[in-house]
């Protein structure tokens, strides 16, 4: 386990921008941000443009932490309290739940509550739940 | 400058995602550890996205039209079945064993650290995984949809 800090206005600024850039990709594009659809449509578009959009919305997000580091001197802190073995049956499980739950923390949980779409309060509620549950059962029962 | 505004905002996306915490899995599994090291933070960024997002979407649907596009091409569907809750559940496991979800995985990636590598090829293949599964199911798929 590591601890970490209680960060109110760091997260609630992080959450603004979220929300900053869900509205805009609304705005100027017309498409919810929703980051299971964005990585599943880049490597199977169905044709060239829709391929376009994603790969630069891709490309944009991950010159997110360089952006941090060149007005803060520091890199986002990037801690991993689990195995590598966790990591990647984790990244499997995650990858099979979005794919048929149509959507993730992004999606669902803040474009799709937003709209307030009666798919995404169920899916945002199954899922903050079971990973409530999840984690103490592998913190607590289990004890990893 | 349909492109240039897209990956704009995607540095914004990316911005908000690093300094919220999201992309850090010690702090979100932590903010799902009640009974132990809890760290409330996460409340804030969801909170935060989401009174943003509603707030954003009420003025942005006041528009007849996207900026770049003939039309709004939102999720419309409002099926509330076994698919969503089970795969919505799946993801639930999966989130907390790993402490990523995809949103933070991706502007992690910009870290260049291989456990976020890790991670996302993971996610990538279970994807398509769960993709060739349904494709397995298409033609009864197709007839719902």
């Amino acid at each position: 386990m590591i601890e970490t800090a209680f960060t109110p206005w760091a997260s609630l600024a992080g959450g603004v921008l979220i929300g900053v850039a869900s509205t805009l990709l609304m705005l100027f594009a017309g498409r919810v941000m929703g980051a299971t659809g964005v990585l599943a449509g880049a490597f199977q578009p169905a044709s060239g443009q829709e391929f376009a959009w994603r790969a630069v919305l891709l490309a944009g997000m991950v010159t997110g932490p360089a952006v941090v580091w060149l007005i803060s001197g520091e890199m986002p802190a990037i801690e991993v309290p689990v195995s590598t073995t966790a990591l990647v049956i984790g990244g499997l499980i995650v990858g099979v739940g979005v794919t048929f739950g149509s959507g993730c923390t992004s999606g669902h949980g803040v474009c799709g509550m937003a709209r307030l779409s009666p798919r995404s309060i169920v899916a945002t509620v199954t899922f903050m739940a079971v990973t409530f549950v999840t984690v103490f059962i592998v913190r607590h029962l289990i004890g990893g | 400058m349909k492109l240039i505004a897209i990956y704009l905002i995607g540095v914004i996306f990316g911005v908000g995602i690093s300094i919220s915490g999201m992309a850090n899995p010690a702090k979100v599994i932590n903010f799902f550890d009640i009974a132990g090291i809890w760290d409330p933070s996460l409340i804030f960024v969801m909170g935060g996205a989401l009174v943003t997002t509603f707030i954003g979407y009420k003025l942005v649907f006041g528009r007849a039209a996207p900026v770049f596009e003939d039309s709004f091409n939102v999720p419309t569907s409002r099926t509330i079945d076994a698919r969503l809750i089970g795969g919505s559940a799946i993801f639930g496991i999966g989130w907390g064993i790993s402490g990523f979800c995809p949103g933070g995985a991706l502007p992690a990636l910009g870290t260049g650290r291989w456990e976020v590598f890790a991670f996302t090829a993971a996610l990538v293949v279970g994807i398509f995984l769960a993709k060739f599964a349904q494709s397995l199911a298409a033609p009864r798929a197709q007839a719902q949809t």
